[in-house]
């Protein structure tokens, strides 16, 4: 019998730890009256870095633009408004701005920010001191000076109607000189919430900035975004109550649909599949123009993104507002013949065999791929997959450029000259397609000397169009990112790139 | 003594060359950490300032031996993605992950000797092929695939699990249980199917040694022959082989983290071999070697002390 | 009892053979046909139940789930027997010059081995992975490197048993090259225990490739690999919970098949044991 006592022994244990459970389940819900302001957020990755100049994932910007302000802050239609700045000049030579700067800004530490910190940032950024340039967006600034207490100038070699796009805290968050060499363990902004914890792989915890200088925000009194890669967990979390916020996976939208808010954001990315164009064939722009016409982005939208991703003409996504060309989209409507055509007046009549070369960091790409390939197939092009690791793929293929055809998705900027800046064919760093157009560069060139936005906008959309013309790459789509929020969160915003601004969130219920 | 010598020679032999394959393997792999890290967004400037910083332009035997002399006072280095010391890192994450071998090891106790006592009492009968199968059953299904069928049929039919992440002790320990036990289950479902029957085989051997014939002629009830003698002298077997699981279960913990997002050592393993943190990899894989061989070293001891016939070998 | 344990015998031969035979038939099958084309999607069929059309359902791409299974055993067969060659050949090569040359030969190479063998297995795969890259070759390369010590192991302790025996003194007295003892000679003699360890060695490459492709590292598309077919059912795995099945039960009963080959290989080769 003493067997039976050892059974019965394990199965009362097991039901004490299931009662223990079920006793202590609910917690962390506030029943008396309000509702504490406190929220967690889930993301996928931890931050690469916490100070602001060095951070250059999105990821990171998603969470850390909470803490941090620029001169300007960027809006969710894409525009400008001013934060650290209360207001600007420029001089008729289109060289010379002067920032008048916010009187009651004070940094999470408690110190009064001065001129002085700002000429600190920009002189961090540019190695003015130590010859060690942390950002290249400022090789166009001559100098800074500061006048007075309220006043920051800064002069340019040559105009740039974008320049005020690099002085919001993605390009150039303002830092109190006081905390050098202490920005990333410690990191000190006047954004509206300050740094309390980092827990690398666990968590990254803000509190409210109680002397944030617009005094009606924030509301919330706690903010943690929780880092955790798993779509599945992360859903789990979310109906746990563990989480108030995650991004859902298309294909597992329906589970939560009916219990929380869900939000559907254009993230402004470009997923494209793009060629090699110094190499054969895909120098030849009737080749690339066959692949355009044979690749189904409907196929891929429906298989890899459930549908929920709007399709896309060019490098522009409709999230970028007036600056997007609309129609393009249309321009290479699936063709299969006009395809076989095109291709045989480039001289492969039979087709020909390639490699597409993709990243395993998310299954996305190579299931991109795996639709190309047999789209491709119907009209003779023979696609092999090569899958390689993240790390091997920026090496090779992005930094390397040694590569036939690929797939991936362009991050999403606020400004349109920086979304379309990749295919400028000077631009060495990012033109990982070879892009070769002396319009587009014109163009692109033109765009900085216009001071007229109606006027950019017409040639940021005439850039559009030549890329489309051109067949620079296979637009497939800007694919959402579906939110999935506790039922009683308002004042959430989207922006036309990656950030969770909480500075207008709060709990109703 | 002599033995014991010769094994701590072999177990530093084996560590120093444990740390070359793992410091050359590093050498040669593709990929540059800083790139990964910055992404397609980086920017080039900084790639050079941060490359600078990192100093990693010193000859090779410099960098192992600088390398092999932190291990052995203890500094690990900085890890290159989270710019923190690997050593920190690595006690973050060791609570998730010892808590994870401990509910597995007891699980696996709990469940698989009374299991083999169980068999061994009812030897030669059906049970006893079926049992069998069981034991190849447990060892052919890919532990992933369990777990997500553990994921299946209780994360999400009983509200007690989390199937999301860890809940520290501390904050609550029925949260802890709910997060751990079913990844423990994960793992320990295959260790016992095949370690019962090593319990069986232990007590089966001690049931056939003479002294056992010789209680029982005397007419001492079945029970007390079990658990008085045959229990005991089984137990020396069965504890060694309880010893060696323990390096399964810290092996098993690595994939099984990555299925239940448990936050351990396991899961920091896999993405920092991805975003290529040669500090914190090579930290973390020496870890975990040490570990496994500490573990068989002491075995190894300790079943020489209990048996001497063993150092014939 | 001796009539039951050589039916327990006979359950795992006869067992692991069937087994392992209908996934040999289905992969010979697979080479001349599967019900569909396995490659050829069909978005607006995806994510469909097991039915009369489709014995095991469609993926996200609305793709023949049991066509794949059956291409999948090609995939799996690959991967196993380029892991267990690479393993047996240079196992065999590095235990069997251990044991045979003995001396600061056995302490080197035994040494190296040790050491590998203190890796856990997945933590080498990953490693390995890395430096070769995914893809189906380069993952059977890595798989088979681990596969080596276990292997070399075993070899050793049969060439060192088998040097002193009356057959290989006698050829070295009558001057055959020590080359030709150990692979004529030597090498028959003691195959038993290594075709139980290949057998073995095929199971475990099987739940290697199937982890490694679980992390995405393994057999990369469009090549059907159960272990990628897994992966990708998690995804669904509440939303379409039979996905995960037809690869799960493939991967679990061909390596059930390879272990229990090799269980009853070593029972009706040498008896005692057990």
């Amino acid at each position: 019998m003493k067997k039976n006592k050892n059974w019965f022994m394990l199965i009362a244990i097991m039901l004490c730890v299931l009662l223990i459970g079920a006793c202590s389940g609910e917690e962390g819900s506030e029943a008396n009256g309000e509702k504490a302001q406190v929220i967690k957020v889930r993301i996928n990755d931890d931050p690469d870095f916490l100070d602001p100049h060095l951070a250059t994932a999105s990821i990171s910007f998603q969470m850390i633009l909470n803490m941090f302000e620029g001169l300007f802050a960027p809006e969710t239609d894409g525009s400008l408004t001013p934060a650290v700045a209360e207001s600007y000049e420029l001089s008729e030579d289109g060289l010379t701005y002067t920032f008048n700067i916010r009187d009651n800004v004070k940094f999470h530490d408690g110190n009064a920010l001065t001129v002085e910190d700002i000429t600190y940032t920009f002189n961090r950024l540019m190695g003015a001191e130590n010859g060690e340039p942390l950002s290249s967006d400022f090789n166009n600034v001559a100098s800074t000076e500061a006048p007075d207490a309220d006043t920051f100038v800064i002069k340019l070699k040559e105009p740039n109607s974008n320049f005020l796009y690099s002085l919001t805290a993605l390009q150039s968050a303002i830092i109190p000189a006081s905390n050098d060499g202490n920005q990333n363990d410690n990191p000190i902004g006047t954004g509206p919430f300050k740094f309390v914890k980092y827990t690398p792989g666990a968590n990254l915890e803000l509190a409210k900035n109680e002397e944030y200088w617009d005094e009606k925000l924030p509301y919330l009194d706690k903010v943690t975004f929780v880092f955790q890669s798993d779509d599945q967990s992360a859903l789990m979390a979310l109906k746990a109550k563990e989480v108030d916020l995650t991004g859902v996976p298309a294909n597992r939208l329906a589970e939560v649909e009916n219990d929380f808010t869900i939000s559907k954001q254009n993230n402004n990315s470009s997923l494209i599949v793009t060629f090699n164009h110094e190499k054969e064939p895909f120098n030849d722009l009737r080749v690339r123009q066959a692949i355009n016409y044979a690749v189904n982005k409907n196929d891929i939208i429906d298989a890899v993104f459930s549908g929920y991703a709007t399709p896309t003409g060019s490098n522009m996504s409709p999230a970028m507002g007036d600056y997007y060309k609309d129609g393009l989209q249309d321009v290479y409507a699936r063709n299969i013949e006009k395809a076989k055509e095109l291709l045989a007046e480039a001289g492969y009549p039979d087709g020909f065999s390639t490699k597409i070369s993709v990243s395993s960091h998310n299954d996305m790409y190579s299931n991109i791929a795996q639709v190309v390939v047999e789209n491709l197939r119907e009209i003779g092009i023979n696609v092999e997959i090569e899958v390689v690791e993240w790390g091997i793929w920026l090496e090779r293929i992005y930094f390397g450029r040694d590569y036939d055809m690929t797939a991936i998705d362009l991050t999403g900027r606020p400004s349109a000259y920086e979304v379309l800046n990749d295919y400028i064919s000077t631009n060495d760093s990012e033109n990982f397609f070879k892009f070769k157009n002396a319009e587009f560069d014109q163009t692109m060139a033109d765009v900085l000397k216009e001071a007229d936005r109606d006027k950019q906008i017409e040639m940021y959309q005439r850039a559009q169009e030549i890329l489309t013309e051109e067949s620079a790459s296979v637009y497939i789509a800007d694919y959402q990112v579906l939110w999935a929020s506790g039922k009683g969160i308002e004042g959430l915003k989207s922006y036309p790139f990656w950030f969770h601004d909480m500075s207008e969130v709060r709990f109703t219920e | 003594m002599a033995y014991i010598i010769r094994r701590i020679i072999l177990f530093v032999v084996t560590m120093v060359l444990v740390s070359l394959i793992t410091f050359s393997v590093f050498q040669v792999m593709p990929g540059d950490p800083i790139r990964i890290m910055l992404g397609t967004e980086a920017d080039e400037t900084q790639v050079e300032t941060l490359k600078k910083q990192l100093g990693l332009d010193q000859p090779l035997y410099v960098q192992y031996i600088d390398w092999v002399k932190g291990l052995v006072t203890g500094d690990l280095g900085e890890s290159i993605r989270f710019s923190r010391p690997v050593t920190e890192l690595l006690a973050d994450r060791l609570p998730v992950t010892i808590s994870l071998a401990l509910i597995t090891l007891l699980i696996v106790v709990i469940v698989a000797i009374p299991l083999g006592i169980f068999v061994a009492k009812r030897q030669n009968k059906l049970s006893d092929v079926v049992l069998s199968s069981a034991t190849q059953l447990g060892m052919a299904i890919p532990s992933f695939w369990l777990g997500m069928l553990l994921i299946l049929y209780l994360g999400m039919n009983f509200s007690f699990f989390t199937i999301s992440g860890y809940v520290p002790w501390t904050q609550s320990v029925a949260g802890a249980l709910g997060a751990i036990l079913l990844p423990a289950l994960t793992i320990a479902i295959p260790q016992i199917a095949v370690k019962f029957r090593y319990v069986r085989n232990a007590i089966l051997e001690q049931l056939r040694l003479d002294y056992v014939r010789t209680i029982r002629s005397k007419g001492i009830t079945e029970k007390f022959v079990m658990y008085k003698h045959v229990l005991r002298n089984s137990m020396i077997p069965i504890l060694t082989i309880f010893g060696l699981i323990t390096a399964e279960v810290v092996a098993g913990t690595i994939i099984v983290e990555q299925v239940f997002s448990l936050p351990g050592i396991g899961q920091l393993l896999i993405t920092s071999i991805s975003y290529r943190d040669f500090p914190l990899v090579q930290g973390i894989v020496m870890y975990i070697t040490f570990i496994v061989v500490l573990i068989n070293f002491l075995v190894d001891i300790l079943y020489s002390v209990l048996d001497p016939r063993i150092r014939l070998n | 009892m001796k009539t039951l344990m050589s039916h327990a015998k006979n359950i795992n031969l006869v067992l692991g053979l069937l087994i392992l035979l209908s996934f040999l038939v289905l992969m010979i099958l697979s080479f001349f046909y599967t019900p569909y084309d396995i490659n050829v999607m069909n978005v607006a069929n995806k994510l469909k139940g097991p039915s009369s059309e489709h014995w095991f359902g469609t993926d996200e791409f609305g793709r023949d789930i049991f066509s794949r299974i059956m291409k999948g055993t090609q995939t799996a067969f690959f991967v196993g027997t380029l892991t267990v060659t690479i393993g047996v050949i240079f196992g065999t090569l590095i235990g069997g010059m251990a044991g045979y040359i003995g001396g600061w030969v056995d302490e080197v190479f035994m040494r190296i081995m040790d050491a590998l063998m203190a890796f856990p297995g997945i933590i080498l795969a990953l490693m390995l992975v890395a430096v070769f890259g995914p893809g189906i070759v380069n993952t059977s390369i890595a798989l088979g490197i681990i596969a080596i010590p276990s292997i070399a192991r075993i070899a050793r302790s049969g060439f060192i048993q088998h040097k002193e025996f009356e057959y290989v003194l006698s050829a070295k007295l009558i001057g055959v090259k020590p080359f030709k003892i150990m692979f004529r000679h030597i090498l028959p003699n003691v195959s038993s225990p290594l075709i139980v360890a290949a057998s073995v060695s095929f199971g475990v490459a099987m739940l290697a490739e199937a982890a490694l492709s679980y992390l995405g590292l393994g057999v990369q598309p469009p090549n059907p690999s159960w272990g990628r077919m897994l992966k990708d059912s998690q995804a669904y795995l509440t939303s379409s919970p039979w996905y995960t099945y037809a690869p799960g039960i493939s991967i679990t009963f061909m390596v059930l098949g390879f272990y229990m080959l090799s269980n009853a290989i070593r029972d009706i080769m040498d008896p005692r044991s057990n």
